[in-house]
Formats: C-alpha cells, structure tokens, sequence
C-alpha cells in the first residue's frame, strides 16, 4: 500500500520532469538558434578570413585577425571612448537618479504625475531622442544655442555636434536625459521596500535627517542601487545609436560595437569584425564578473 | 510653532520647485520636437516658442509611402515579437516556476546570462543564422533576432510570477489528472494578466525601439521600421536637412508610446523593476 504510493508519486514525478522538458523544449530551441549558436559561431569566425558576401567559403588563418583588430589604432580609440562614456554617464545617472528619486519618495501631491513624465524619455526610441536633441543643438537655428546668445553668453551659435572635444559630453548628456528614469524607477522601487519603523525610531531618538540618509538610507538601498547600475552598465558598454545618429562618422565618439559593426558590415570584413564582437563579448562579461564579485551580487541576482 | 510652520512652507516650495525643474528639463524636448513639427517650411527656422499650427510637415510624411511602410513594419515587428515572446515565455514559465525537475538552476542561470549577452557578440553568426533560415531583408529576420532581448526577460519576469503563487492551486487539478496544457491554460493565464501585461509592454516597447539589428538585417527601404528610416531621413547636403519632415515623423512614432507608458506606468515600473531587483 505504501509502496504502491510511492511508486505512484514517483511516476507523477517523473512525468512532470518530462512536462518540464517539453515545455521547455520550444525556448531552448529558440535561445539556441539565437544567441548560443551564433555567439559561437561569431568566435568561429573570428578566426577565418571569412568575407560577409560570401560567408560559406574561408580557411583559418589562427590569430591574426586579433593581432589587426590589436593593431588598429582606431579599435584601442573606441575602447576608450566606450570606458569614458560608461564610466561618466553612469555616474552621473546614479546621482542625479537617486536624488529625483529620493524627491519623488517624499509624501505629496503630484509624485504620481511626476513618476509617468520621467518614464517618457525612457521610452521612446533612442534614434527620436538623437534626432531631438540633433535638431535643438543645430549650430545655426537650434534653440540651445539661440537662448544661450540672448542670455548673453556666446556671441555666435556654437557647433555642438562637430566639435571634437564637445561631441562627447554632449552624447553624455543626451544618454542622460535619456537613461536617468530608468535608474529613479529603479531606485525609487528599492526606496520604498525600506522599512518605515527604523525611521520612527530614529526620529524619535532625534537623529537629524542628513545622518539618517547616510547611516539608514544609503547602506540599506546600496543593494538595489547596486543592481541598477549593473543593468546600466551592461547598457552603456554596448551603446550603438546615440552615437550613431548624432556623430556617425566621428572616432571621437565611436564605440565598441560601432567599431565592430562597421567592420563587418561596411568593409564586409567577417574575420576581424567577429574578432571585435568576440573582444567586446569578453570586456563585456569581465566588468560584468568583476562588478558581481566585488559589489556580491550573485546571491541577489540568482535568488539562490 | 510659526517658526516650524514657515520652514515647512519653505521646504514645500523646494521641492515643488524641484518637481518644476525635472518636468520641464524631461519635457521641454518632446514640446521642441511637436512645437517644430506642426511649423511649415521656413519658419522651422525661426525660433518662436508658440508654433503656427501647419500640418504641411505631417501631410508630406504621410503620404510617403516609404514611411507609412515602415510604420507598418513596426506594427507587424512589435505586435509578433510580443505575441510569440508570450507564448513561448509561458510555458517555459510554467516548467521552471511550478515544476521541481533536475537541470531547473542551470537553465535559470543560462537564460539570465543570455540576457546579458551585448547583442554585437552574436552580430556575425546571426547574419549566417538568419542568411540561412531565408530570412534576410525581410520582417522575419527582426522578429526571430528580437528574441534574444524579449525571451530571456519574459521567462526570467514570468518564471518569478509563477513561482510565487501558492502551490494548492492546481494540485487538484495534478490529482484530477488535468493535462498541464489545459493547467496553465485554465489556471495560470487568468491569474497572470498583470505580469502578461508588463512583460508584454516592455517587449513592444523594446521592439519597437530597436535599432542596431533592423540597421544591419534589413536591406531594402520598404522593409525598414520607423527608427531606421527616422536615422536615415537625410536631406541632400546639411543645410537643406529636413527637420521639419524628421520632427513630424518622430512625433507619430513617439505618441502610440507616450500614451502606453502614460496609462500602463504602473505595469511598465512593476515589469521594470520584477526584472531587476526582485530577479
């Protein structure tokens, strides 16, 4: 009787193994034949001389597409124009997103109305917001530069996109207004999964207000804070339109995968550019191993 | 007493000076952009803050057949990756959220690092990929691509929504022998509209959006969808560029979308955020 039970649940075990597999089964077909496989085959061909017109034919040829990918002077320029970019515009959307979404947590009237205006520029496409701010920046009739010279602080329209030592700050800023919402809603999600009752103790205890922000506030949200950036991070070093639409042809502001796709697309080029996808696949995953390690996420992430 | 009242007073007015500064910094743009797009010609050109009200610009776009094509092409992209994106999340859902099988944490962890795959790593493969199942320069090649971004999300969202539910709500229904179809059609779906309805949101709005594999994998003009053709309207030197025509066109694409996130806000931020810290 009682084995007869337990050969019947563990049937039933079985059978709903076999459910999960089938269910599964259309995924993982659909994972595979869109990411797995084509990200091996890009290593493949990272180390042919494969031509993007004619992929079927190619012999290897080892590592040198590496050792001309290494030698481009114009890849390293990338590399370093999507570090600088990360880096900056990250911060930058940290900060200013934690503040609007501390100011948004605050108990009054409007907050709702405020949380959808953020969610806008977060929304669009990010070819729109380019071409926006494109036209707002134009040196000759953009409104920048026309209130900047009624307010009496240039006396000719400065050109914002063409110049070299401009044309970064600019795309940070635009990634910006872009990108910040998405770091207050995230923020602002962490805020208020806080525990109220700390705060009545320590308001009683009359804690000031700035000492319950940096000892309660910061420590228990570096967490989701934490989290966000990852997201934004892995966002930013791959970042392709924005540049693309305002400064397509500027190496000051061309970016890894701008670099690769330009390889491979325009100079047809399938060896070395799948050598600069792999490259960047790899930079990719170490910042990503790195920031998981040192900020110990993985627990957070897996929910394990 | 009156001192504590005026520093409230005070305090009150800081932030809904704040509030101010945020909303017209995150809005002055998308006035800009209608603002240009409804002035004719050459008065694009003439900073005035109030525009004429001229239609000229939308008429122009819209009865160019390139761009309503590509409209078209973004509705069919969209509107497929969302409905396929579902189907196949939902089942994948219901096996690693209700079922405890052998090879459940590995696959969980696969899809997440899928999900964090930069779509530049898969460029050339998926150009052979999509060279061999016939789909180049065609809807279908975006459709199949867009499930690198859209499928790991959705399972990962889905997966977690399922997981939470209790577990006696369908362990009649295991007892009665119930096929799992029939479960998850008769007793997951209708409790799981909220997490449909943001996963779905955000893989529309991701679709829609996306730029880098519609610039690559589509060749043709009457193939393109909108952000393609809005980054290649080009005039014929930089002086005669058409903002005017681009500004029409932006604002078209952009509305559907302000108008989703305006009335599913809360959706799109519980999707948003189920996908990033509850993980």
């Amino acid at each position: 009787m009682v084995s007869g039970v337990l050969m019947k649940s563990l049937g039933l075990r079985q059978a709903r193994a076999r459910t999960a597999w089938w269910f599964l089964a259309p995924s993982l077909l659909v994972l595979t034949a869109v990411a797995l496989w084509p990200l091996g085959r890009t290593f493949v061909f990272s180390f042919t001389d494969a031509l993007l017109t004619e992929p079927d034919f190619y012999s290897y040829i080892g590592f040198d597409n590496y050792r001309a990918l290494f030698e481009d002077p114009l890849w390293w320029q990338s590399v370093r124009n999507t570090l600088y970019f990360t880096v900056i515009s990250v911060s930058i959307e940290t900060v200013l997103g934690l503040t609007i979404a501390l100011l948004l947590n605050s108990h009054i009237a409007g907050r709702g109305a405020m949380r959808a205006i953020i969610l806008i520029p977060w929304s669009i496409p990010v070819v729109v917001s380019a071409r926006m701010w494109q036209w707002m920046l134009h040196d000759q009739f953009g409104i920048v530069n026309h209130v900047l010279k009624m307010a009496g602080f240039i006396d000719s329209g400065i050109a914002w996109t063409a110049n070299a030592s401009l044309v970064m700050p600019v795309i940070i800023a635009v990634d910006v207004w872009i990108t910040t919402p998405f770091m207050v809603l995230l923020i602002l999600a962490g805020l208020q999964m806080l525990p109220r009752g700390i705060y009545e103790v320590a308001a009683i205890d009359g804690v000031p207000a700035w000492k319950q922000f940096t000892s309660l506030t910061l420590p228990l949200l570096a967490p989701s804070i934490a989290v966000a950036v990852l997201f934004r991070l892995l966002d930013a070093l791959r970042m392709f339109d924005l540049s693309f639409v305002l400064s397509s042809n500027s190496d000051d502001t061309k970016t890894v995968s701008i670099y690769a796709r330009e390889v491979l697309v325009n100079f047809q080029d399938m060896g070395v550019g799948s050598a600069a996808s792999t490259a960047v696949f790899l930079m990719i995953a170490v910042v990503t191993a790195i920031y998981v390690t040192v900020f110990r996420l993985n627990r957070r992430l897996l929910g394990v | 007493m009156v001192r504590s009242n005026t520093r409230k007073r005070l305090h009150q007015v800081a932030i809904y000076s704040l509030f101010g500064i945020v909303a017209l910094y995150t809005l002055f743009p998308f006035y800009w952009m209608i603002a240009s797009s409804l002035k004719s010609g050459q008065a694009i050109f003439d900073v005035t803050f109030f525009p004429d009200l001229k239609f000229n610009n939308y008429a122009a776009i819209l009865s160019d057949g390139v761009f309503l094509r590509s409209l078209l092409n973004s509705l069919i992209v969209a509107f497929s990756v969302v409905a396929l994106s579902l189907v196949l999340a939902i089942a994948a859902a219901y096996a690693l959220g209700r079922i405890d099988f052998r090879g459940r944490s590995p696959i969980m962890l696969l899809v997440l690092a899928v999900s964090m795959f930069p779509q530049i790593a898969l460029l050339s493969g998926l150009f052979e990929m999509i060279r061999w199942l016939g789909l180049y320069n065609t809807v279908g090649s975006l459709i199949f691509a867009y499930m690198i971004f859209t499928l790991p999300f959705n399972i990962w969202v889905l997966t977690t929504f399922m997981r939470d539910l209790p577990k006696q709500i369908e362990e009649a229904a295991i007892m009665d022998g119930c096929s799992p179809l029939r479960i998850v059609r008769c007793i997951f779906l209708p409790m799981m509209g909220p997490a449909l309805i943001s996963t779905g949101l955000l893989a529309f709005i991701a679709s829609w959006n996306e730029f880098m594999f519609a610039l690559t994998f589509i060749l043709t003009d009457e193939n393109r969808t909108v952000p393609v053709a809005i980054a290649l309207i080009s005039g014929s030197s930089r002086y005669e560029f058409p903002y005017g025509a681009i500004m029409a066109a932006s604002t078209i694409v952009t509305v559907p979308l302000v108008i989703l996130a305006l009335i599913f806000q809360k959706h799109i931020v519980s999707g948003l955020t189920a996908g990033a810290v509850k993980g």
